[in-house]
């Protein structure tokens, strides 16, 4: 911007040659290239929810055959869909609660203090977040098998859990190290115990980290396959169910869903950055 | 802060240890029981015994080592298109996205809003034989009837590189934002040619985020299994492929097990080189940020 700025204007007859290039690249060249990647990115999604309004016979869905909105209110017509898509909601929401309490507790930990121990915690929490989820679930369903713990349900949420946990720490981590020590001890100078001034100080300022990391953890369990596919015994969410439909033919339904989850994450996605800039504003 | 007392100098360790535990028994104990498991005999029906069964590694080689080559080949090939196609887009926005910065970017993370498997599900509908592109190139004869994409390696090379993509973007923005453009000024200045100052500044500040990007690309990209499950075919088989078939179908644990240590070996074993290769000081850096 600025160095554009402060560049003199070519003349308008006789375009220098050096002047010209430079402009051709960052005003038309490489623009145009990244508004062509960003609709290369959307593509699927287009598709997605397109396809969501075609009046399709039976399960094929892969000519456009007429609108309708028939999808929309038959949303919930495929029993194995819509208990997938219902035990999807309920473990993330599980996943969401536990992980947000035992991430908060250990980015308190690493952030504020120093201990015996916090480079192992350092340690691990990094090995989590960088392990391919594939050796995540390959080896949770080692422990399983090993001690032959049925799986299920309570299997999925704890692995959910695990690899949701270290991305929390790190966020709640982040805004700890950010947290102007000041306000905690102004709060205990003015009588405030210890309970109350987490309560009352600490929580609301590591807040907007909180919600950070709630929302993360949701967004990754709800949408999780590869580790899922390893420990959900019989029980079947979203990802796997869709998965599976994939081999003969994704029913519409799948499309209005992820429509409508798309709708919601880009609805709480943009209604929370419009929050933060009205509040910085 | 922590008033020296007895309680004070416990809390870390009490606030830590929920949330510690977890991580220890379902993240740091399960790969430690994967490495045991890989070294045992038996069958699913008889149970598994810890035999020191080396042979384990030495099998899951010799029957799969084409698929590991391949993971490890489409990885590679993934991750340099995903460097091309990347940082010319995050070069753009970091130095010209002026005010609407983050509106690109959310742009680019639009496809974390829809489910991973329905993405790559919605690629395999796009290239279906006859699907909306290639049903209307039959249609008029542009291509032969019998042409397919889906079921071969481009398929399953694109999906990947769509999928990952903004992970590859996302760390060369961060490095290139970073920079002073005033740097940039300074070389033009010195009467550097635009390419040379590119060259000789820029990109050697940027390399921080080439690392981390490589490193957050092709990690997940070798040991993925879903594209090449909805896109690929018999051909395209890859080693995640396998380590899930070799554990949900065959339920053989041992072999699974040992072809999940070895790619997770592989992997560490390549991330120490390559940062070696690029020097340490650019790993602080990156591992810092």
């Amino acid at each position: 911007m600025t160095t554009i700025a402060t560049r003199e204007a070519p003349p308008e007859a006789a375009p220098a040659p050096a002047v010209p290039a430079r402009r051709r690249w960052t005003r038309l060249i490489l623009p145009t290239y990244t508004w062509l990647m960003i609709l290369y990115l959307s593509l699927p999604i287009l598709v997605m929810i397109v396809f969501g309004f075609n009046d399709t016979k039976g399960r094929l869905n892969l000519r456009w055959q007429g609108f309708t909105l028939n999808w929309y209110r038959d949303l919930f017509a495929i029993p194995g869909l819509t208990t997938g898509l219902r035990n999807s909601l309920v473990i993330a929401v599980i996943v969401t609660i536990i992980t947000v309490v035992l991430g908060t507790m250990i980015g308190l930990a690493l952030g504020r203090y120093r201990f015996r121990g916090k480079g192992a915690y350092d340690l691990v929490i990094f090995s989590a977040i960088s392990a391919p989820e594939l050796v995540l679930g390959a080896s949770l369903l080692s422990l399983f098998v090993t001690v032959q713990f049925v799986r299920g349900f309570v299997t999925i949420v704890i692995a959910h859990v695990a690899f949701s946990l270290a991305f929390v720490t790190v966020t709640v981590r982040a805004r700890v190290l950010g947290l102007d020590p000041d306000l905690e001890e102004a709060a205990q100078d003015l009588g405030a115990d210890p309970w109350t001034t987490f309560r009352k100080i600490t929580l609301p300022l590591l807040a907007p980290g909180i919600v950070a990391g709630a929302l993360l953890t949701f967004a990754l369990s709800i949408d999780d396959y590869v580790v899922t596919s390893f420990v959900n015994g019989q029980v079947e969410t979203f990802p796997i169910w869709v998965y599976g439909a994939t081999r003969i033919g994704v029913p519409p339904q799948v499309n209005v869903m992820g429509t409508l989850i798309f709708l919601g994450g880009v609805g709480i996605a943009v209604g929370n950055a419009l929050l933060a800039r009205r509040q910085r504003g | 802060m922590s008033t020296g007392g007895g309680r004070g100098r416990l809390t870390p360790y009490l606030i830590g240890l929920p949330g510690g535990l977890w991580l220890a028994i379902f993240f740091v104990v399960p790969i430690l029981v994967m490495l045991s498991l890989s070294l045992q005999s038996g069958n699913s029906e008889e149970g598994f015994r810890f035999t020191w069964e080396w042979s384990n590694y030495a099998d899951a080689w010799e029957f799969y080592h084409t698929q590991f080559v391949r993971s490890i080949v489409y990885a590679l090939i993934v991750t340099g298109i995903c460097l091309l196609l990347a940082y010319p887009m995050a070069y753009w926005i970091a130095f010209y996205g002026g005010a609407r910065k983050s509106t690109y970017l959310f742009l680019i993370l639009l496809p974390f809003f829809v489910s991973f498997v329905i993405r790559t599900a919605s690629w395999k509908f796009i290239l279906n034989d006859q699907g909306i592109v290639l049903g209307p190139l039959k249609d008029v004869g542009l291509l032969p009837e019998d042409f397919h994409l889906l079921a071969t390696s481009t398929a399953v090379i694109g999906g990947l590189t769509y999928n990952y993509l903004p992970f590859m973007v996302l760390p060369l923005y961060v490095a290139l934002e970073r920079i002073d453009p005033s740097l940039v000024e300074a070389a033009h200045d010195l009467f550097a040619s635009r390419a040379s100052a590119f060259r000789r500044v820029v990109f050697p500040l940027s390399l921080p985020g080439v690392f981390a990007g490589v490193l957050i690309t092709f990690v997940p990209v070798a040991s993925d299994f879903v594209n090449s499950g909805i896109l690929g075919g018999t051909q395209t088989t890859m080693i995640g492929n396998v380590i899930q078939t070799v554990y949900l179908t065959n339920n053989d644990y041992p072999l699974a097990s040992a072809m999940s240590f070895m790619l997770m070996a592989a992997l560490l074993v390549g991330i120490f080189v390559y940062a070696r290769a690029l020097g340490t000081e650019q790993v602080m850096e990156v591992s810092q940020a």
